[in-house]
């Protein structure tokens, strides 16, 4: 009999539904293995309580012949950038050790409010910023694939959502929330051989979620298929007041509308992410993901995006700068930490204080957005980036007239060690080449898994669409999906 | 253009990040680095193209002028690391 664990989000919640077991059982199911796999360190706090409560609520309504709300019985995992009322939350950084909401997140108040119940907080880069998960104040979280050469080198769960990907590849939880500002639902959704998708921006409110780059953070789902995604974004998203940027839009029946059918579509390849030294390996997978792609009835053209190459270094102008903006409400006055040093005036107790609980990486960024903002730079930096920005979003503009979507690997490589590429910021950064553009442009796009390369481990394949158009997004996710094939899973060694 | 060792003090003074001599030495190299490899955007034509102000367009709203929110003043106060008589508490500004 299959395991509890090993169901998705569909699977859980039709089964809860139709009454083959007890929304009890699912949480207890995933609750004990959560608490047997301390050795991936993907989550920060265990929250059982939580999702007993909700699947208490669950079987309660089945029982009483109520109709069971979208997620019934559904227990999930919560990125621990999501403040949720009554739970710590830390966005794994020591400046926020000791801050515990007291009010929620509108994400995590919509999946609540649908029926979900929540296993616990998940570890994540420190304040997102970061492609390994090695940023995180309070370890780093290990990927449950390993290399089949026999070697037990720990690899990266991918970042910043890592201890998503990390726990929905381990079975520990069916989905979980993921944000995504420059590729941090995507490639960790690719380095672990699962779905995820980053709906258009604006979509999900980013009201009681941690800011990192607030014109580019965008929450999304993570699953392990593509109509899992489906179900966990209708549930994410819709209009808040309370988030200036929110599209006032009727949530779309994404699930009911998926279909694999690709006639009379159009797929954009773009000659830019030809990059060099890729792996041969991710390029023959990108080749096998176009050969799906006609299979599915869709057309093929190359199309170009000539100012790709410049998305990175503008993304590490913009996401800096707002960060640098954003993350200066961490003064030690309001919440979280305070380092006051023996005789120490204000702007000591500020300085100290943010010394003492910024990690490297987030002083790193906090310092280069002080940096191109600061007199005499801004325009050469900030205002430049911003222009480039423009472009680079016409560009997919000029693309999207000739096709529909566009499909391209998700990451340049397959997850790499844990230290592997630590020394080396920039190297760190080219991990997010495929990932940026879309980000900038603000559009919606999907990692799904497309195989495994030589060493076993999983790759990914990036479906961008129109803005709004993350029904079209995940029926080319779905289409992919179907011809992947994709059953491979890690072995249980934690 | 260079980041050196001053300039990275002067960041980390406006950034208001202790920073000791040590750290400004070992993050000038690695910030201009970073700066380095960021000035290519430099060689992009932009001359007649408007910066980007929203990725979707969207129109800022206005709401009602009513209150919405307050009475939450322990919430408020809850996380601070030193809160005392309804206030947050900072050292002394005022000699």
């Amino acid at each position: 009999m299959t395991e509890l664990t090993d169901l998705g989000v569909a699977a859980i919640r039709d089964g809860v539904r139709g009454g083959s077991f007890s929304a009890r059982d699912v949480a207890q199911a995933f609750i004990a293995r959560v608490s047997a796999a301390k050795a991936l360190n993907a989550f920060l706090v265990e929250t059982p309580d939580h999702a007993l409560a909700a699947a208490d609520a669950a079987d309660a309504a089945k029982a009483a012949g109520e109709e069971l709300k979208p997620l019934a019985g559904v227990p999930i995992g919560m990125k621990d950038l999501f403040c949720t009322k009554g739970v710590p939350a830390t966005a794994a950084s020591l400046i926020l050790e000791g801050f515990t909401p007291t009010y929620e997140s509108t994400v995590s108040g919509k999946l609540f409010a649908a029926g979900a119940g929540m296993l616990g907080k998940l570890n994540m880069d420190q304040f997102a910023m970061g492609s390994s998960n090695e940023t995180s104040a309070f370890g780093n979280v290990i990927s449950p694939w390993r290399r089949s050469d026999g070697g037990n080198a720990a690899l990266a769960p991918g970042g910043s959502s890592g201890g998503s990907s990390s726990a929905i590849a381990a079975r520990l939880c069916p989905a979980a929330t993921g944000t995504d500002t420059g590729g941090s639902i995507r490639q960790p959704a690719a380095f672990t051989g699962i779905a995820g998708i980053k709906p258009t921006y604006g979509r999900c409110s980013r009201w009681g979620v941690v800011a990192f780059a607030s014109s580019l953070d965008q929450a999304g789902p993570m699953a392990r298929d593509v109509r899992d995604c489906a179900i966990m974004l209708e549930a994410m998203t819709g209009f808040d007041a309370k988030d200036a940027t929110s599209l006032d839009l009727p949530v779309p029946k994404w699930e009911a509308g998926l279909s694999p059918d690709l006639r009379g579509k159009t797929i954009g390849i773009p000659k830019e992410y030809r990059v060099d030294n890729m792996p041969a390996e991710i390029d023959a997978l990108w080749q096998q993901g176009i050969a799906w792609m006609k299979d599915a009835g869709a057309q093929i053209v190359e199309v170009s995006l000539p100012h790709t190459k410049y998305a990175l270094p503008a993304y590490y102008i913009i996401a800096p700068a707002e960060a640098s903006s954003n993350l200066a409400r961490y003064d030690g006055v309001r919440f979280g930490m305070r380092d006051l040093p023996e005789g120490a005036n204000l702007q000591d107790m500020y300085a100290a204080t943010r010394a003492a609980g910024f990690g490297d990486e987030v002083k790193r960024r906090i310092m280069i957005g002080t940096y191109v903002l600061s007199a005499g730079f801004y325009d050469a930096y900030f205002t430049q980036a911003s222009k480039v920005r423009t472009l680079i979003a016409r560009d997919f503009e000029h693309a999207f007239e000739k096709c529909d979507y566009l499909l391209t690997p998700t990451a340049p490589s397959a997850a790499f060690a844990l230290g592997e590429k630590q020394a080396d910021p920039i190297a760190m950064y080219l991990n997010d080449v495929f990932t940026v553009p879309a980000s900038l442009a603000g559009l919606p796009a999907m990692s799904v898994p497309g195989g495994l390369d030589a060493q076993g481990l999983p790759l990914g394949l990036q479906i961008i669409g129109r803005p709004l158009d993350e029904q079209g997004v995940l029926n080319a996710g779905l289409a992919i999906e179907q011809r992947a094939g994709f059953v491979a899973r890690p072995e249980a060694w934690w | 253009m260079s980041v050196d060792i001053a300039t990275v003090k002067k960041i980390a003074s406006l950034a208001r990040i202790a920073i000791s001599e040590e750290d400004a030495a070992r993050l000038a190299p690695e910030l201009d680095n970073i700066m380095g490899w960021i000035e290519q955007l430099g060689e992009v034509d932009t001359a007649d193209v408007a910066p980007m102000t929203a990725v979707i367009p969207n129109h800022l709203r206005l709401r009602d002028d009513v209150i919405t929110d307050g009475n939450v003043r322990d919430a408020v106060l809850a996380n601070a690391p030193q809160a005392e008589h309804g206030f947050f508490t900072v050292p002394k500004v005022i000699e």
